[in-house]
């Protein structure tokens, strides 16, 4: 762990990122670049989606949400199997490069649920008439939101990192079990109420230029995250390995650039 | 057989004999399911059509909590004073004594829900036959409560803030043992019919009797090495 800074080892194979030492100029160098591509990707599909699209017939211009809408629900969840995946690595293999970047994934993952409810009930209100339905999605959702803060606040409130990390790990693994287990009974509970009232499900065939928008911005919520947990990564690699030699020479270059 | 399950029983019978000494504890629990059950006609009005369309639910939210109070108490005083050091010492599987703990844990907090429920759902007006359906979802539906709410009481373990944290935890969890509980007794008003709701949850008890356990195991050693 406490390599010497002058000898670094010259695997030729990926997993030497595996260790922090290694990993953390890498996320360095890659981050900015992730977050010029997401920067731009966001404003094409921003440009297409609110000034090339066509007006929906039905909704008007509201449905332009949808842009950021289904973009932010779908990371949202796919963040949370990342999560998931990361946590068991790290379970498996015990690298603790694993369990960190779990742990900084999870504060985009819950911002994105939180955008995608929150935009969602701003769309619900003219469309369905209410900020909130329960319905089978919206409830799921809110589920996962809870199921983020939880793996937040529990892995906050250790002190010690090492069980801090095991125990987040256990808890992500268990919510990713529990995942479609409550999305498949909030939805047949939903479906026992109230029957289909809403669904997103027979969303009218789309024109091509919305599809794109929408695709767009999914590439560019994914080159957001990649950047944010990035640099994430590196504040809890520094604040995780602050006894070490290398950190010490890192803050002291750091130091010196200001 | 005996020699298998000797740590099983051993853990179950010293636990069990805990909560006999200590009843006012268990009794605690139990009066906190009848009183939160009791405050919902002050809140929604004494109607009685009304207070007979949310008693199934009402019921089994009123359980759920009582269960999440009485949850940190499940590994808390054997954490502090060393027991479960020792018993994760033993060579015997962590597995076998975390279910006996469980086991014993719900018979003493989530068994008295079970028993106690007809008598408040008649409060409600519940039909009578729709208590033997009410009971069969409750005996099924708290031990997977038990068993999820385990996990996340060894997972905060010891920790400050750990009751807010572990309904933090596993109250996401419980959604789905909610949602089939309370709609196995609405399914059977309705007269559809309540054998798939309780077939579902049958199956959820057996899958978290099979995974639960082990994950509390991993936390468990987790909180304490």
């Amino acid at each position: 762990m406490m390599k010497d800074m002058h000898k670094p080892e010259r695997s030729k194979s990926l997993f030497r990122f595996a260790a922090p030492q290694m990993f953390y100029p890498l996320a360095g160098r890659l981050a900015p670049w992730f977050a010029g591509i997401a920067a731009i990707l966001a404003a094409i599909g921003l440009w297409l989606g609110f000034f090339v699209a066509p007006t929906d017939a039905t909704q008007g211009d509201v449905y332009r949400v949808i842009y950021i809408h289904v973009a932010a629900a779908w990371m949202s969840m796919f963040v949370y199997m990342v999560m998931a995946f990361w946590s068991f690595v790290g379970l498996v293999m015990n690298t603790r490069l694993s369990f960190i970047m779990s742990q900084a994934l999870a504060p985009t993952g819950a911002m994105f649920c939180f955008v995608a409810l929150l935009t969602g009930s701003l769309w619900g209100k003219p469309t369905w008439g209410a900020y909130w339905v329960w319905d089978a999605r919206l409830t799921s959702q809110l589920l996962l939101l809870f199921l983020y803060l939880g793996f937040m606040a529990l892995t906050r409130a250790i002190e010690d990192p090492r069980r801090a990390d095991k125990a987040g790990a256990i808890i992500a693994l268990v919510g990713a079990v529990n995942v479609p287990i409550i999305y498949f009974s909030v939805k047949w509970w939903n479906t026992l109420h109230q029957g289909a009232s809403v669904s997103l499900d027979k969303a009218p065939s789309m024109a091509t230029t919305m599809l794109t928008g929408m695709l767009v911005m999914a590439l560019a919520a994914w080159a957001y995250t990649i950047a944010v947990t990035f640099w994430r990564v590196r504040s809890l690699i520094l604040e995780r390995e602050r006894h070490t030699d290398w950190v010490a020479a890192e803050l002291n270059a750091l130091e010196g650039k200001i | 057989m005996s020699r298998a399950l000797g740590p099983f029983t051993a853990v179950l019978g010293r636990d069990l004999l805990l909560a006999w000494r200590g009843r006012a504890d268990v009794l605690v629990t139990l009066a906190f399911f009848v009183v939160v059950v009791c405050l919902f006609p002050f809140g929604v009005g004494a109607e009685p059509n009304q207070l007979r369309a949310i008693a199934p639910g009402v019921l089994w939210v009123a359980a759920l909590l009582s269960t999440l109070l009485s949850l940190h108490r499940l590994f808390a005083q054997d954490h502090a004073d060393g027991t479960l050091e020792q018993l994760l010492l033993t060579p015997e599987p962590t597995v076998l004594w975390v279910v006996a703990k469980i086991c014993a844990h719900w018979i003493a907090t989530g068994l008295p829900l079970v028993v106690v429920a007809p008598g408040l759902a008649l409060l409600f007006d519940v039909e009578q036959g729709a208590l033997g359906v009410l009971i069969l979802s409750l005996a099924l539906g708290t031990p997977i409560l038990a068993l999820l709410g385990a996990v996340g009481a060894a997972l905060t373990l010891g920790l400050r803030g750990g009751g807010m944290l572990l309904a933090l935890l596993v109250l996401p969890l419980f959604v789905p043992v909610l949602i089939f509980g309370a709609g196995a007794v609405d399914a059977y008003l309705s007269g559809v019919g309540a054998q798939a709701h309780l077939l579902l949850l049958s199956g959820g008890l057996l899958a978290t009797l099979a995974l639960a356990p082990l994950a509390c195991a991993a936390a468990l050693r987790i909180a304490v090495e």
